[in-house]
């Protein structure tokens, strides 16, 4: 369980977030989703206890991030945007170090138990340095879910994996998160559409919108669009196709075509093709616009309206 | 414990996969077998006959003070700076480990490897012992090896928190390298050009090499030993601030 308010954190003049509030519950996946910059690694750094807020309090696991950060460190699993690793360890050695910083007895077993999980077991004996960076990434992910943490947080955890590979990461994570909370941060919007159960849209510190990717999408579009392309003025046709029952939001664009809006479920389409050609235009082109989560994103992320 | 037992057990092992540490192995071993060479040939040709004493302890001792004021920056650059370098700090500072375990982990990690180098030199006396008759004095043998690994402990404790402060491994040998020169030659210079005995006492209090000879004559004073033990918990001290003053900057 991950919980944050009004976090707020400032280098030197710059403040990097500001006063945000979420709330991470158990056995689900939330994701923060935003452009470089803004503010991501920030928040997760100071959830897993790397550095304090300059102000606002965060509990992960039922721990203050500030007065126990111990405790907090203890119960989490962190893979940091930079993957830490030795190369001058095998990876197997590499988990020993970070089972005893953690205090796991007899943790040969459990480290095996790991490596096969992130489909590393082959590799168990290698030097580290001698890895792909699909590969230590994959190592990176082990140490974190090596103590099998009550909450684990990734920071960008499919970076620079190959397709095949991050499907392999998404289904640890996806599992992991049954039981679980995790927490993570992606730029790749497909990324955070098919792994989390939430997402935070964040940029320039400040979270923009939150909700299920699925309510996400619906609330912020709220209606069908769809386009209208003619042959002649389509200007003229504005006042009969207005008198169609359900159609909102009628504009013609600088190109000449008609765009307008329609509830969900109640497809008009026809009865706006039956118009024009009773009208006597030729139809050239009735087709649905969609808006993508991509495009919500770079709409909120663009100047920062909120969507709430 | 068991926290620093680890860090230092990993640090431990990095030294012997690492080229500056054999580098630095070699060194030692070889500056203090010439300079052991020549001290007992000089001593056997000529010195006796001129009536000097025999070779002590101090012929091993001495150069090895200087060898480590030489390559202690060498062993210590690193400790943090690499960490910081490599991002490896995010790695230990979110793992469940106060940042002086950190800090006391990696200085004795170096002190470990430190010690195993000066093992080895114990090879000198046990020669030495067998060249002179009756045998060397084993008391100031003893005050001897104190005295060099009190030096080290301290020269370790002060590159530790130098190499906390940078995350260059360069900034961080010439910064201790600086500040172990002023620890050993330097902060005795005020001496040199004052009468006033406060300020005198003073600067004689905090020259390291004083208490180093002090020892090095076989006389165990307290103060001798509890100088260099709390300019190593100053160093290590400081390291831990630094590093914690990373987390809030």
């Amino acid at each position: 369980m991950i919980r944050a308010e009004g976090l707020t954190k400032d280098y030197g003049s710059r403040r990097a977030i500001e006063n945000l509030t979420f709330e991470a519950r158990q056995g689900e996946v939330v994701g923060f989703l935003g452009p470089n910059g803004a503010g991501k690694t920030t928040t997760l750094r100071i959830l897993t206890g790397y550095m304090p807020p300059s102000f606002g309090t965060a509990q992960v696991a039922g721990y203050d991030v500030v007065d126990d950060s111990l405790e907090v460190r203890r119960r989490v699993g962190y893979l940091p945007e930079t993957v830490p690793l030795y190369p001058d360890m095998t990876a197997f050695e590499y988990l020993k170090f970070m089972a005893d910083l953690r205090h796991i007895p007899d943790s040969d077993e459990l480290i095996d138990e790991t490596l096969e999980m992130v489909g590393m077991s082959e590799r168990a004996d290698g030097y580290i340095g001698k890895l792909s960076k699909g590969m230590r990434q994959r190592i990176g992910l082990a140490q974190a879910l090596l103590h099998k943490p009550e909450v684990l947080i990734l920071d960008e955890p499919t970076i620079g994996l190959d397709p095949a590979q991050v499907v392999e990461i998404r289904n640890i994570i996806r599992e992991t998160g049954k039981e679980r909370t995790v927490l993570l941060s992606t730029h790749i919007l497909s990324e955070a559409q098919q792994l989390c159960d939430r997402v935070m849209i964040i940029n320039k510190g400040r979270i923009v919108a939150e909700d299920s990717p699925k309510n996400l999408e619906a609330r912020l579009v709220g209606a069908e669009r769809a386009l209208l392309r003619i042959k002649g003025e389509v200007e003229d046709l504005v006042p009969q196709l207005s008198k169609i029952k359900g159609i909102q939001e009628l504009k013609v664009r600088p190109d000449g075509a008609l765009e307008f809006q329609f509830s969900p479920g109640m497809d008009i389409r026809p009865t706006v093709a039956k118009t024009v050609v009773n009208a006597g235009y030729e139809l050239l082109e009735l087709s649905p616009v969609g808006m993508s989560l991509e495009e919500i994103f770079l709409e909120l992320t663009r100047d920062g309206t909120s969507a709430h | 414990m068991h926290n620093i037992w680890t860090l230092a057990r990993r640090e431990y092992r990095h030294y012997f996969i690492s080229p500056i540490a054999y580098v630095v192995a070699l060194v030692i071993v070889l500056t203090i077998g010439i300079f052991f060479v020549i001290n007992v040939y000089y001593a056997g040709t000529q010195g006796l006959s001129s009536g000097a004493s025999a070779p002590d302890i101090s012929i091993v001792i001495g150069p090895l003070s200087t060898v480590f004021l030489l390559t202690s920056p060498a062993l210590t650059m690193r400790l943090l700076a690499d960490e910081q370098r490599m991002g490896t700090m995010e790695l230990l500072l979110t793992a469940p480990i106060r940042d002086w375990e950190l800090v006391v982990g990696k200085w004795l990690g170096a002190l470990l490897f430190s010690l195993t180098l000066i093992a080895i030199t114990l090879i000198f006396p046990i020669v030495l012992n067998q060249l002179v008759t009756p045998g060397i004095d084993q008391g100031v043998m003893m005050a001897g090896y104190l005295a060099i690994i009190l030096l080290v402990m301290t020269f370790l404790a002060l590159g530790t928190a130098v190499s906390a402060i940078f995350s260059n491994q360069f900034a961080a040998f010439f910064g201790t390298l600086m500040l172990l020169l002023v620890f050993w030659y330097l902060i005795r210079l005020p001496t040199y050009i004052t009468q006033v005995s406060s300020i005198v006492n003073f600067f004689t209090y905090l020259d390291l090499s004083g208490r180093f000879n002090n020892l090095l004559t076989g006389q165990v004073g307290l103060s001798d030993i509890l100088y260099p033990l709390s300019l190593t918990a100053f160093g290590l001290f400081v390291a831990s601030v630094v590093v914690e003053m990373r987390r809030w900057q």
